[in-house]
C-alpha cells in the first residue's frame, strides 16, 4: 500500500469560511480520508505541523499580526507544497479593508468609541499579538497553488486533494473557479 | 516565586485564542486568563459603505455562523427603510436560520466537542479528533455529517451557496422558495429527528456515566440572557429579550433593538474581546451568559413537541434547579438542535411559505437601525447609522461570543484551579481547560470581528519571564 499523503491546514486572518467549504465535501471527507491522513488543521489536536514536514500545507485567510506571519512561516517551512485557500489568502480579501482607515482610527472605534463600550482602553497587553498591515499570503511567503473563492466551491477542494494525493498537478479551470 | 502556564492557541474552537495559568509560589493557580488574539476592525472599514452592502460584508465575519450575520444585518436595514417586511419573507429567514442553527450545533457537538466526549478528554490528542470518531464509531460519524449537510443544504437552496449565501435583503428576500425545494427538505425531516435523537442519547448516556463531572466542571453562578416569544417560548429568530439571575427569576425583559439602555461592553488590556454586562448591575456583577444552556434557562417552554418533551426532561435533571456547569452546554445545544429540526418542518407546513410575497420596497427613511438575533452561539446586535443616501456612518457589533466573554475566561479559571496543580501538568487537564472553553463553542472570528484557533503551547515562565520549562502537544 503507498503511503498516505499527509496534510496540515490552518486559518490566519479570515473568517473559517474556506474550512467550511473543506467540510462541505460531506461523506466524500471518509473517501479521502483514505488516501490522506491529517495532521494539525483547527479541528484535531495536533498543534502544528511536524518538523519533519508535510506533502500538503492549506492556509486561509490573510496576514494581518505577527501570529499568522509566524503561522505561515511555519507552515510554509513544512510544507512540501503550500495551498493558498480562498480570496483572503489569494488577494487578502475582507480583511485587507482594514488597511483603509488607520490600524489606530479602527483600534480607537472598536475599543474606546463604539456607543456600548465604557470605559474603554485599546488592549495592550505584552501576551497579544502585535497588529500589522493586512497582506495576502503570497506577500509574507512563497505560495504553490492558488484557490481562488470565497469560500472556494466544496467540489474544486476536493478536486485539488484528490488530484494531489494522486500525484497529479491539478488543473483548477472552469467551474473550479468561483469568483463571487 | 509566582509561573505561568500558557496555552496556545486552544484548538477544536474556532478563533484564535491562548490561555494563561498564573501559579503562586507554592504552584498553585492563582489566575487564568483567556486571552482572544485577533482584530479585524468591521466597526471601522465600514464606515462610507452603503447599508446594503452590509448583508454580504458581515457574512465574512463568521465562515461558521454566516447567516446569522446575514440575517441580523438585514434586520437592521429593514429598520433603515423603516418597511414591514411580508410574513413570508419572515418565514424563509427563519428557515434559514434554522438551517444554519442545525450545521452550527451538530457541526460543533460531533466533530468539535464530540472527540472529548466519546473518546475521552486524556485520549492520545494524535486520534482524539473527528477521523477517531469515524473510526471509533463510523455510524454516529456518518449521521453527524448527513446532519450537517441536511442544514447546510437548507441554505444553499435558498441562498445558492452554502457559505455566505446571497438571499436575504432589506425589505424581504430575493428569491421564493419553490415548491420541489420545499418537498426535498420535508422528505429528509424525519431521519434528521432520529438522528439528533440518536445524538441527545450518547449525550444522556455520557452525562450519566460522568454525573460528578457534569456537575462540577465549570460551574458557576451567572445571569442568563436569551431570547423569548410572549409565553416564554424559545425563540431564536424574533422575540423579547429575557435576563434571567442565576436561580431563573427574571431580572428584565427588553426589547433588544434598545439593547443600549441595558447592555454595556467592559474592556481588559489583555484580550481583544470585550465583556458586555447588564447595565444596571454594572460590571463584574451583571454578567450573564447567553447561547443554547442560557436560552434554555431563560426560557420556560419550546413550541414544538419534541423538543418541549426534552426540554422537560432537561428542566428535571436538577428537580427544577437552574443548569450551571459548563458541560450542560453541549446538552442544551442537541435540544435546540432538535427543536430547529421540527421548526423547520412547521415553517415548511405553513400555507404561506410558497407565497411570492416576499418583499416590499422602500428608501432610506430612517437613520438608525437595529437587529437582534440569536445566533448559535447567542445574541448578536448590528446597530448601523446612515447619511440620508444611505451611506454607513457608524457601526456597533455586539456578537454572540462576546456576551460568553465572562463566563469562558471564568470557567478556563475554575477548571484550571480544579486539574492544575504545579508546574508538571497532564496533556488530559490542559485540555480540559480547553474543553471549558470548547463547551461554549466560541466563535472568536465573530468575536473581535476576526478569526483564529488554538493548540496548545505550553510554556512555563519564571518572575522574570525566563522559560523554565516548555511542553508542545501534537508535534
Ligand atoms: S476567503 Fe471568504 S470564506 Fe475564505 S476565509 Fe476569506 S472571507 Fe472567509
Amino acid at each position: 500500500m503507498p503511503t498516505k499523503v499527509t496534510v496540515a491546514s490552518d486559518w490566519l486572518a479570515g473568517c473559517a469560511g474556506c474550512h467550511m467549504s473543506l467540510l462541505d465535501i460531506d461523506e466524500r471527507l471518509v473517501t479521502l480520508l483514505q488516501h490522506a491522513t491529517l495532521l494539525s488543521t483547527p479541528i484535531t489536536d495536533l498543534k502544528h505541523p511536524p518538523d519533519t514536514g508535510v506533502d500538503v500545507g492549506i492556509l486561509e485567510g490573510a496576514v494581518n499580526n505577527s501570529a499568522n506571519e509566524a503561522v505561515a512561516k511555519q507552515m510554509r517551512q513544512r510544507s512540501k507544497i503550500l495551498i493558498a485557500m480562498g480570496d483572503c489568502a489569494v488577494f487578502g480579501g475582507i480583511p485587507t479593508m482594514r488597511n483603509c482607515p488607520k490600524l489606530e482610527a479602527c483600534l480607537r472605534r472598536a475599543y474606546i468609541e463604539t456607543e456600548s463600550t465604557v470605559d474603554g482602553r485599546i488592549p495592550d497587553d505584552p501576551e497579544l499579538a502585535v497588529m500589522q498591515e493586512t497582506r495576502p499570503l503570497d506577500q509574507v511567503v512563497d505560495v504553490d497553488i492558488y484557490l481562488p473563492g470565497c469560500p472556494p466551491p466544496a467540489d474544486a477542494i476536493f478536486y485539488l486533494l484528490t488530484e494531489l494525493v494522486a500525484g497529479r498537478k491539478p488543473q483548477l479551470t472552469g467551474k473550479y473557479l468561483d469568483w463571487h | 516565586m509566582g509561573r505561568m502556564i500558557t496555552i496556545e492557541p486552544v484548538t477544536r474552537i474556532e478563533g484564535h485564542a491562548k490561555v494563561t495559568i498564573h501559579l503562586d509560589d507554592a504552584g498553585n493557580v492563582e489566575k487564568a486568563r483567556f486571552h482572544v488574539n485577533e482584530f479585524r476592525g468591521f466597526e471601522k472599514f465600514c464606515e462610507g459603505r452603503l447599508f446594503y452592502e452590509m448583508p454580504q460584508i458581515t457574512e465574512r465575519i463568521c465562515g461558521i455562523c454566516p447567516v446569522s450575520h446575514h440575517l441580523v444585518s438585514v434586520k437592521a436595514c429593514d429598520e433603515i427603510l423603516g418597511v414591514e417586511v411580508p410574513r413570508t419573507a419572515k418565514l424563509l429567514r427563519e428557515l434559514m436560520h434554522m438551517g444554519q442553527t442545525i450545521q452550527s450545533h451538530s457541526m460543533h457537538f460531533f466533530e468539535l466537542a464530540g472527540p472529548d466526549l466519546l473518546l475521552g478528554f486524556d485520549a492520545d490528542p494524535a486520534i482524539r479528533n473527528v477521523v477517531g470518531v469515524i473510526q471509533a464509531d463510523a455510524q454516529l460519524a456518518l449521521k453527524a455529517v448527513t446532519l450537517r449537510k441536511f442544514g447546510q443544504e437548507i441554505i444553499s437552496r435558498l441562498g445558492e451557496r452554502r457559505v455566505h449565501p446571497i438571499f436575504a435583503v432589506p425589505g424581504g428576500v430575493n428569491k421564493a422558495l419553490p415548491a420541489a425545494d420545499r418537498d426535498a427538505i420535508l422528505s429528509q425531516i424525519a431521519t434528521m429527528i432520529a438522528y439528533v435523537q440518536d445524538g441527545l442519547a450518547v449525550m444522556k448516556a455520557w452525562m450519566e456515566k460522568h454525573q460528578q463531572e457534569v456537575e462540577t466542571f465549570a460551574a458557576f453562578p451567572t445571569a442568563y440572557l436569551g431570547m423569548v416569544g410572549k409565553d416564554n417560548s424559545l425563540q431564536l429568530y424574533d422575540g423579547q429579550m429575557r435576563l434571567v439571575d442565576a436561580h431563573r427569576k427574571e431580572i428584565d425583559r427588553f426589547d433588544g433593538r434598545k439593547y443600549l439602555d441595558y447592555i454595556a461592553e467592559h474592556v481588559e488590556s489583555w484580550s481583544y474581546l470585550k465583556f458586555p454586562y447588564y447595565k444596571k448591575l454594572g460590571w463584574p456583577n451583571g454578567v450573564y451568559r447567553v447561547g443554547p444552556l442560557a436560552r434554555l434557562n431563560a426560557a420556560d417552554r419550546i413550541d414544538t413537541p419534541l423538543a418541549q418533551k426534552e426540554f422537560e426532561i432537561f428542566r428535571q435533571v436538577r428537580g427544577g434547579k437552574v443548569l450551571d456547569g459548563s458541560l450542560y452546554y453541549h446538552y442544551a445545544r442537541l435540544i435546540e438542535d432538535l427543536y430547529c429540526v421540527e421548526r423547520t418542518q412547521q415553517l415548511l407546513e405553513h400555507p404561506e411559505i410558497l407565497s411570492m410575497q416576499i418583499h416590499t420596497a422602500g428608501r432610506v427613511t430612517n437613520r438608525q437601525g437595529v437587529g437582534v438575533i440569536e445566533a448559535p452561539r447567542g445574541t448578536l446586535w448590528h446597530q448601523y447609522w446612515v447619511d440620508e443616501h444611505g451611506q454607513l456612518e457608524k457601526v456597533n457589533l455586539l456578537v454572540a461570543t462576546g456576551n460568553n466573554n465572562y463566563a469562558m475566561s471564568r470557567a478556563v479559571e475554575e477548571v484550571a484551579k480544579a486539574y492544575v496543580k504545579g508546574p508538571e501538568v497532564s496533556e488530559g487537564a490542559l485540555n480540559r481547560v480547553e474543553a471549558a472553553i470548547r463547551a461554549y463553542d466560541p466563535c472568536l472570528s465573530c468575536s473581535t470581528h476576526a478569526l483564529g484557533r488554538m493548540p496548545i503551547d505550553l510554556a512555563v515562565y519564571d518572575p522574570a519571564g525566563k522559560q523554565v520549562n516548555r511542553k508542545r502537544r501534537g508535534q
